[in-house]
């Protein structure tokens, strides 16, 4: 028996090495000082890989990713961390066991159903609230993108505040620290680690998602660093072009280059963040005991 | 022990925090509530079990459900007891002890008899080391680079594979977008939830059960078929069901794995091409020739595919308060 659990075991392992083996082996054919060239360091820097002379600027969509991950990341991370701060720190338990299953039912709405909501609902209300020249922007896209990275924030801030030894808070107020104070001067600095994974594990997030940035992100490759102009990003690149494109082609290439990209800053981003997280539990059960 | 009293700049502070809860709160009602608002009105019998007209600028949704329904049900046989059974080789096979500490003991046994058992002890525990982050990435992979991967490893190498052994030269069956190959994708996305949980099943279980177990002889399989399982079950269960529905609302995985647009015909083969709720999501929203006019269409898919997800949730999460209560 043990056989068959450890072959279950290994699954895992090889599909996470097969998924990197086959997005790289398609990457392969462009991945020469050339080709790089012309993603990067083209001018004018312009993404039209199906004109007559193909355009392959990877500049003005790297640039859409980074804004929408910006301002998702700008609106999750602040009321994520207080959130779980609050429902940690202060919120009756009665409370605290209202907010978690509305966390999980906010992070169980599928990314399509966010996207519909973000194209179809709050870009008209924004728009008719702030005059926005374009309906869909990096600030309609981010603030969505900003609600689906919400839960991912608060649950990892949430377990590492949880983590921090009781004794830690009893310490304070023996000291004559308030509540207010215990919460952001000890016990948030303390969980700091999992505050900051929770960060890098949004940024994953982000950095990949792919239908509330196909759907409310307006879909313009252009070279803009203005929050207000549409945009597009990897990840919507490759679902918008991938059903079209010839199979083998420089532009097949260009946009499993690009999956190769989200698959690498994806990884990265994760072993950064499990890592922290594994670390400071290993520091706070020292603490604890 | 008590904490000082409030001062009135505390309780503004507290408020601040506070108030990022209600945002929260405040999001999720809305988007719960227009789509609820506006799409209770379309869904009717005819709009669940009539098939699109028209163009899809009218009818129903029959086929989308069918074919999301058949997607997730493949998707569970092949993740579920995959996903089980890693984490049982997690928690029950490798040693408790951890890495570092197997590997110690091993450097620290020098000349000693039962060396070799120490050394497989901690090379076990590396093992299962590697998996679990593995597991981890696994679950952070974003959801379109599944796509891509299932594109080209189970289209074009294994289904074209099958399809060179056992197709006529030309003919191409396996090797194309298909209901086996998007749940196969999306088996892979679920995987990491189904392993998590089942392992924090495990966990609950006390170790006092096992070794009782082992006491009276029983051996390993037989003490987590007999006394671990039925303990985990319920918890087991829950972790299915929040990776399941998880699997059902993805989108990315399936555009170029076999989602189709419009299908005349329900899915009668796991090689024929499906549609999916999803899907049609992104297709009314995005490609609909005239948004106005379709809006009703769309809300009430995407309240169908929300009440769905929503259901499976649900039931994940009061199982799980369920077997935490009864504890």
């Amino acid at each position: 028996m043990t056989g068959a659990f450890s072959g279950a075991g290994w699954v895992a392992i090889v599909f996470i090495f097969l998924i990197f083996l086959f997005t790289f082996k398609e990457t392969a054919p462009v991945l020469d000082w050339h080709t790089m060239k012309a993603f990067f360091l083209a001018r004018p820097p312009i993404w039209q890989p199906t004109s007559d002379i193909p355009k392959l600027s990877m500049i003005p969509i790297i640039l859409g990713t980074l804004k929408a991950t910006v301002v998702g990341l700008l609106f999750a991370c602040p009321v994520g961390v207080a959130a779980a701060l609050f429902s940690s720190e202060f919120a009756h338990p009665k409370l605290r066991e209202v907010i978690k299953p509305v966390i999980e039912l906010l992070a169980g709405i599928p990314s399509v159903v966010m996207g519909f909501f973000a194209l179809i609902i709050l870009a008209t209300w924004l728009q008719d609230a702030f005059g926005f020249v374009y309906r869909l922007n990096a600030i309609n896209a981010g603030l969505a993108l900003g609600f689906a990275l919400v839960p991912i924030v608060y649950t990892i801030s949430e377990d590492g505040l949880a983590a921090v030894p009781r004794s830690y808070r009893e310490a304070s107020y023996a000291l004559g620290a308030s509540r207010l104070q215990t919460a952001t001067k000890v016990v948030l600095p303390a969980a700091a680690p999992a505050v900051f994974a929770s960060f890098v594990l949004a940024f994953g997030r982000a950095i990949g998602e792919t239908m509330i940035l196909l759907m409310a992100g307006g879909n313009a490759a252009i070279t803009s660093m203005s929050l207000l102009d549409p945009l597009r990003t990897l990840s919507a690149t490759i679902a918008a072009e991938m059903g079209e494109v010839v199979v083998g082609g420089e532009h097949y290439g260009a946009l499993f280059f690009m999956g190769t990209l989200l698959f690498v800053i994806t990884f990265i981003s994760n072993t950064l963040g499990q890592w922290v997280i594994q670390s400071m539990k290993g520091r706070m059960q020292g603490a604890a005991s | 022990m008590k904490a000082p009293a409030k001062q009135l700049s505390d309780r503004i502070a507290v408020g601040a925090l506070g108030l990022s809860v209600v945002v929260i709160v405040a999001i999720l009602l809305v988007i719960i509530g227009n789509i609820a608002i506006h799409g209770a009105r379309t869904v009717t019998w005819e709009f669940i079990t009539q098939p699109p007209r028209d163009g899809l600028m009218a009818g129903g949704i029959f086929p989308a459900i069918v074919g999301t329904a058949a997607l997730v049900i493949l998707m569970s046989v092949a993740a579920v007891p995959l996903g089980v059974a890693t984490a049982i080789y997690l928690h029950e096979y490798t040693p408790a002890e951890g890495y570092s500490l197997a590997w110690r003991r091993f450097r620290l046994s020098k000349g000693r008899a039962g060396r070799k058992r120490l050394f497989f002890r901690a090379m076990s525990a590396l093992l299962a080391n590697v998996t679990r982050s593995a597991v981890a990435n696994l679950a952070g992979v974003p959801s379109i680079v599944f796509g891509l991967f299932g594109l080209g490893f189970f289209i074009q190498f294994i289904g074209r594979a099958i399809d060179r052994a056992t197709q006529p030269p030309g003919e191409v069956v396996w090797g194309q977008g298909s209901l086996l190959w998007a749940a196969m994708t999306l088996a892979l996305l679920t995987l990491p939830t189904v392993i998590v949980a089942t392992e924090e099943a495990l966990r609950t279980i006390p170790q006092d059960l096992r070794e009782a177990s082992l006491a009276l002889g029983a051996t390993q399989w037989e003490t987590i078929r007999r006394v671990v399982l039925p303990g985990a079950l319920p918890g087991i269960l829950t972790g299915a069901i929040l990776g399941i529905s998880r699997g059902a609302g993805e989108v990315a995985p399936i555009l170029f794995t076999g989602a189709a647009y419009y299908l005349p015909f329900l899915p009668h083969r796991v090689t024929d091409q499906f549609m999916h709720l999803g899907y049609h999501v992104l297709i009314l929203s995005t490609q609909s020739p005239d948004v106005e006019a379709t809006k009703p269409l769309l809300y009430g898919t995407v309240f169908v595919l929300l009440a769905l997800t929503f259901l499976l949730n649900l039931t994940g999460v009061i199982l799980r308060a369920r077997t935490h209560s009864r504890r």
